[in-house]
C-alpha cells in the first residue's frame, strides 16, 4: 500500500525542512561538520532505536534500553579497569544482553505478561545492577578506546565520520538487512500485524518474539558500548530516560505502535530529527533548554495525528473498495 | 502480549478459584513476616512527641504520593488505558503550586488552581485517547516527554522554594497522632470508591475496559467515560504533586515524581489488575503500593547495601507477577488437581 509509505515521507520532509530552517538562520549550519556531529551525538540513541524498531514492529515495547546502556557502560568501565580488553568486555556483555533479551521475550510470550511490565522490571533490575557495580563514575582508560575516539573518516568539507557514527551506520545496515531481507524480518512484521493469523500461517510466534527481544538486547549493548566510548566513562545513572528518546525516534520515524507497519530507516530520521531540534536550539542560544522537550513532545503529537489521519483514509479506502 | 485467542480454556469452572484479591495480600504478608524476622522491632509503634513512629507508619507515610497516583491509575487501567504522564503532571502541579504561592494567593486558591491544572492535563490525555483515538501509551507519552519541559518553563529554569504553613501542615503535619497526608489518601479513596461503586460510573469504566465496542452498543458514552478516567488521574497526580512539593517546600521540575508513574502502574498490576482492563481494584491497589514501599523499607532495614534496593525490588516484583499470571496459576491448579484424586483413591 502506497499510503503506508506516507509517514516515512513526512518524516523525511520534516527532517529536510528543519535542516533548511537551520541553513537559512545560521551561517555554518549547512556544513558537513555539523552533519558529522549530528551523527556522532545521536549515534547511541539511534542504535537503541534500531532495536526498539524491531520490538515495536512485533507489537511490543521495551522500557529497559536506557538502563541497559547505563549498565553496559559501567560494567565495561569496571572490566577495563580490571585489565580486560574493551572488545572482550563487549563480547561478554553482548552475550549477556542477548540472553537477558531472550529471557524477557520468553517470559512475555510464555506467561502472557505485558511487555510493558516485563521490560519495566528489567529496567529496574539493570539500573539496580549499575548501582551494585559502582556508585561513582568510572573512567575508561585504554589505548583501544583512545584510538577509537581519535579515529576519523574525513568527509568532503570540514566534517568527518567519527567512530560512533560509523558503528551506527554499520548497525543500520545490519538492521535493514535483517528486517527487510530475511525470513525472520518477515516473521516480525507478520507477528506484529496480527499474531493470531501469523500463528495460523505457521509463523513460529514464540521463536520470533524471543528473537526480537534478543536482537533488541544486542542493539542495547551496542548502544551502551557506543555511549561508553563516546563519553570515555561509565556512570551508574547514565542514559536514564533514553528509552523514551528511542521510542520517540521510532514513532517519529513513522513506525506504528500497534505493530506490523514501519521501516527501519525511519527510526534513523526520527533520531536525527530529535538531534536536529537540539542542535537548532543550541545554535540559537536565546531559547532555553526546556524547549527541546516541549518541541519534541509537540512533534510527537503532530506525527501521531498525521499517522492516524493516513491510516484512517487507508481504512476508508479499503472499506469502499470492498463493499459488504 | 500476543493476542492469540486463548486455547479453549479447560472446563475447570466447577470449583471456584481463590479470589484475585488474595494474592496481593499474601505477597504483602510474606514480605512483612520476613521483615519481622529481620528486625524484631519492626511491628512496634511508639508515640514520640505526639506523633506515631515505627517502620509500619513509615511505610504508609512514604507510600502516600504513589498511593494517590496509583488510585487514579487503577481507574485509567480499568478502562484499558494507561497514564505515563502522571510523574510529569506531579512536576507541573508542583510548579503551578509554587508559582501561585509566590503570587501571594490564599492556600485554597492555590489548591484549586493546582487541581485545575492537573484536571486540564488529564483531559488533554483523555482528549488524545478518546477523541483522536491515539493509543494510550503513546498519547500519554507526549505529556510525559513535554511535561517536565513545561514545568521547567513555569519555574523559569530555577527551583523555587517557598514557605507555607498550610501546605507544610498538609504534607508533613499531623492530625491528632496520625500524619495528615494519610487522611488525604483515605478521603481520595473513599470519594473514588463512592463514585465507582455507589454510582454506575464504575460499571461504565469496567464495561469500556472490558469491551469498548460492546459498551458503546449498550449505550454507554465511551468517550466521556474515557475522558473522565484520565481527568481523575490528572487530579490525583496534582494531589500527589501537592504532597511531594509541600514536603520539600520547593518545586524541582526535574526530580519531582521522577519514575513515579512506573511505581504507580506497578502498584496497580501488583494489586491484581490486568493492563488489558475491565477490572478496577482500588483496595488491592493500595496493597500493591504497600508491597512496593515495604520492599524498599525492608531492604534498607536488612542491612543490605542500599544499592541492592532496585535489584531485589525487580526480582521480588517479577516473582509476584509470575505468581499472579493466569497461565502460571492454571498450571499450578492443574498440577494440584492431578494430585488430588489419587489421594482420595487411597
Amino acid at each position: 500500500m502506497r499510503e503506508r509509505r506516507l509517514p516515512i515521507l513526512a518524516t523525511i520532509a520534516v527532517f529536510v525542512l528543519l535542516y533548511a530552517l537551520g541553513g537559512l538562520h545560521f551561517n555554518h549550519f549547512l556544513s558537513t561538520g555539523v552533519f558529522g556531529n549530528l551523527l556522532t551525538d545521536n549515534a547511541f540513541v539511534i542504535i537503541a532505536g534500531l532495536g526498539m524498531t524491531f520490538v515495536i514492529l512485533s507489537g511490543g515495547i521495551d522500557l529497559s534500553v536506557g538502563s541497559m546502556i547505563g549498565f553496559v557502560g559501567i560494567a565495561m568501565a569496571t572490566m577495563v579497569a580490571h585489565g580486560w580488553h574493551p572488545l572482550a568486555a563487549i563480547a561478554v556483555l553482548l552475550v549477556m544482553g542477548i540472553v537477558l533479551g531472550a529471557l524477557m521475550g520468553w517470559i512475555i510470550d510464555a506467561f502472557e505478561i505485558q511487555p510493558f511490565i516485563v521490560t519495566l522490571t528489567a529496567m529496574f533490575l539493570l539500573r539496580g545492577l549499575c548501582f551494585v557495580i559502582s556508585l561513582d563514575s568510572v573512567p575508561i582508560k585504554h589505548p583501544f578506546v583512545e584510538a577509537f575516539s581519535d579515529f576519523h573518516l574525513a568527509l568532503p568539507g570540514d566534517g568527518w565520520l567519527s567512530g560512533p557514527a560509523l558503528v551506527m551506520l554499520a548497525a543500520l545496515a545490519f538492521a535493514v538487512v535483517v528486517a527487510h531481507f530475511t525470513r525472520f524480518g518477515a516473521n516480525v512484521y507478520a507477528v506484529g500485524g496480527d499474531a493470531a493469523s501469523a500463528l495460523l500461517l505457521g509463523v513460529p510466534v514464540r521463536r520470533t518474539i524471543v528473537g526480537v527481544y534478543a536482537l533488541n538486547g544486542a542493539f542495547g549493548v551496542l548502544a551502551g558500548a557506543t555511549y561508553a566510548f563516546y563519553t570515555s566513562s561509565g556512570y551508574p545513572l547514565a542514559a536514564s530516560g533514553v528509552e523514551l528518546d528511542a521510542i520517540a525516534a521510532v514513532v517519529i520515524g513513522g513506525t506504528l505502535l500497534t505493530g506490523g507497519v514501519g521501516l527501519v530507516i525511519g527510526t534513523v530520521f526520527g533520531g536525527l530529527i530529535q538531534g536536529l531540534i537540539q542542535t537548532l536550539i543550541i545554535f540559537d542560544g536565546s531559547l532555553d533548554s526546556w524547549w527541546i522537550r516541549i518541541v519534541i513532545g509537540g512533534l510527537l503529537f503532530v506525527f501521531i495525528v498525521l499517522q492516524k489521519l493516513i491510516m484512517r483514509s487507508v481504512t476508508a479506502l479499503g472499506a469502499s473498495a470492498a463493499p459488504g | 502480549m500476543i493476542p492469540v485467542p486463548p486455547p479453549s480454556e479447560p472446563a475447570t469452572k466447577t470449583r471456584r478459584p481463590l479470589p484475585a484479591v488474595v494474592w496481593p495480600l499474601v505477597a504483602l504478608a510474606a514480605i512483612l513476616v520476613v521483615d519481622g524476622f529481620i528486625s524484631p522491632s519492626f511491628f512496634s509503634i511508639r508515640l514520640v512527641e505526639g506523633r506515631l513512629y515505627g517502620s509500619l507508619i513509615d511505610i504508609v507515610y512514604r507510600g502516600t504520593p504513589i498511593a494517590l497516583l496509583a488510585l487514579g491509575m487503577a481507574i485509567v487501567i480499568g478502562a484499558k488505558g494507561i497514564d505515563l504522564s502522571v510523574g510529569s503532571v506531579v512536576a507541573i502541579a508542583g510548579a503551578v503550586m509554587a508559582h501561585f504561592i509566590h503570587l501571594g494567593f490564599d492556600p485554597a486558591v492555590v489548591v484549586a488552581a493546582t487541581l485545575a491544572v492537573g484536571l486540564l492535563c488529564g483531559l488533554w490525555n483523555g482528549f488524545l485517547v478518546a477523541v483522536l483515538s491515539i493509543q494510550p501509551i503513546i498519547a500519554t507519552l507526549i505529556l510525559m516527554v513535554a511535561g517536565r519541559g513545561i514545568a521547567l518553563m513555569i519555574n523559569g529554569g530555577r527551583i523555587p522554594t517557598f514557605r507555607s504553613d498550610f501546605f507544610s501542615a498538609l504534607s508533613t503535619g499531623r492530625i491528632w497522632v496520625i500524619p495528615s497526608r494519610l487522611f488525604l489518601v483515605a478521603l481520595v479513596f473513599l470519594v473514588l470508591w463512592a463514585v465507582l461503586r455507589r454510582t454506575a460510573f464504575g460499571l461504565f469504566v469496567e464495561a469500556v475496559g472490558g469491551n469498548a465496542s460492546a459498551a458503546r452498543l449498550a449505550g454507554i458514552g465511551t468517550r466521556m467515560v474515557t475522558l473522565a478516567t484520565y481527568g481523575i488521574s490528572g487530579v490525583c497526580a496534582a494531589l500527589a504533586g501537592i504532597i511531594i512539593t509541600g514536603d520539600t517546600r520547593s518545586s524541582d521540575a526535574v526530580t519531582a515524581g521522577m519514575w513515579s508513574e512506573l511505581d504507580a502502574i506497578l502498584a496497580v498490576v501488583l494489586g491484581g489488575a490486568s493492563l488489558n482492563g475491565g477490572r478496577i481494584f482500588l483496595a488491592t491497589t493500595l496493597v500493591g503500593v504497600l508491597i512496593i514501599q515495604s520492599l524498599t523499607t525492608s531492604i534498607l532495614m536488612s542491612g543490605l547495601p542500599p544499592e541492592f534496593n532496585l535489584v531485589v525490588k525487580a526480582v521480588v516484583i517479577l516473582a509476584v507477577l509470575l505468581v499472579q499470571a493466569p497461565k502460571v496459576r492454571t498450571a499450578v491448579g492443574s498440577l494440584v488437581a492431578a494430585f488430588r484424586p489419587r489421594r482420595t483413591e487411597r
